[in-house]
C-alpha cells in the first residue's frame, strides 16, 4: 500500500504539529468513498489537550461522520503528532485504531531530529501495524 | 408500555457483527436494554460496547445529536423516532 499526499497537505500537517506543540495535534483527510484519494484536509481539536494523548471531541466526531454520510466521503487519512517520541504507532494508537481502510499518518516534532520532522504512514488492522510508502505529489 | 423500535447506526469496525449492515434496529426503552437487544441479535456486539457493565471509554454512543454520557449513559431513555449512532473514538497517544 502507498499513501499519495500533496506537498501542501504534508506541510499543513507539519505546521499544525508545530503550532500545537507541546500538545499532540490531530486531524483527518477526507476523500470520496472508496477512492483512497486524500483530498480535503480537516484539522481537528485535540480535546485531550495533552502532550501524550489525543482524542477528537465527541461532538466534532459525530459532526464529522454526519458530513461523511451526507457527502459520500470517507476518512482516507487519520493523522496525529508525537511530540517527543518517534513517529511510530504506540500501543495506545494501535488499540484505538478503528478505521481499517484509513492511512494512519504520524509526524514527530521530537527535538533530537530538529530541524527535520518525521512524516510516516501506516495501516493498522486488527492490531497489526504495517508501514507503507509515502509518495508526496508536488 | 411496549418498547419503541430504535434505529442504530453501526460503525465500519463493528459491521462484522451485523452481517455488514450499516443500520440495524432493536426495541428498547433505555440504552442498556438497547445494547442487550442488539447483543441478542448480533452476538458479541455487546462486549464491544460494554466493559464491566459500563460503556467502554473509547466507544461513543449518541442518541440523536447528544452524547449519552450527558444523558445518564446506560440509563438514558429512548422514545419512538430516536436514532442511535455508535462511533469509536478517534484517539491515541505516545
Amino acid at each position: 500500500m502507498t499513501l499519495h499526499i500533496s506537498a501542501a497537505q504534508v506541510e499543513a500537517i507539519l505546521e499544525q504539529s508545530r503550532v500545537e506543540y507541546p500538545d499532540e495535534c490531530c486531524g483527518v483527510i477526507l476523500g470520496p468513498e472508496g477512492s483512497d484519494s486524500a483530498q480535503v484536509l480537516k484539522p481537528m481539536v485535540n480535546s485531550a489537550h495533552s502532550p501524550t494523548f489525543y482524542e477528537f471531541d465527541s461532538k466534532d466526531l459525530l459532526a464529522l461522520y454526519r458530513e461523511l454520510d451526507e457527502k459520500s466521503q470517507e476518512i482516507v487519512v487519520v493523522y496525529h503528532s508525537h511530540t517527543e517520541t518517534e513517529a511510530y504507532p504506540s500501543r495506545t494508537d494501535i488499540s484505538y485504531a478503528s478505521e481499517p481502510s484509513a492511512h494512519y499518518v504520524l509526524v514527530s516534532t521530537r527535538k533530537e531530529i530538529a530541524p527535520e520532522n518525521e512524516f510516516r504512514s501506516y495501516r493498522i488492522i486488527d492490531g497489526i501495524v504495517t508501514e507503507e510508502e509515502v509518495v508526496i505529489l508536488s | 408500555m411496549s418498547a419503541p423500535t430504535i434505529e442504530v447506526r453501526i460503525p465500519t469496525i463493528l459491521r462484522p457483527y451485523t452481517n455488514s449492515e450499516k443500520v440495524v434496529t432493536a426495541e428498547a426503552l433505555t440504552l442498556a436494554e438497547l445494547i442487550s437487544a442488539l447483543d441478542n441479535k448480533y452476538v458479541g456486539l455487546g462486549e464491544r460496547l460494554l466493559e464491566n457493565g459500563e460503556l467502554r471509554r473509547f466507544i461513543n454512543i449518541y442518541i440523536n445529536d447528544e452524547d449519552v454520557r450527558f444523558m445518564g449513559s446506560l440509563a438514558a431513555t429512548l422514545k419512538a423516532g430516536d436514532s442511535v449512532t455508535i462511533l469509536p473514538a478517534v484517539a491515541g497517544g505516545c
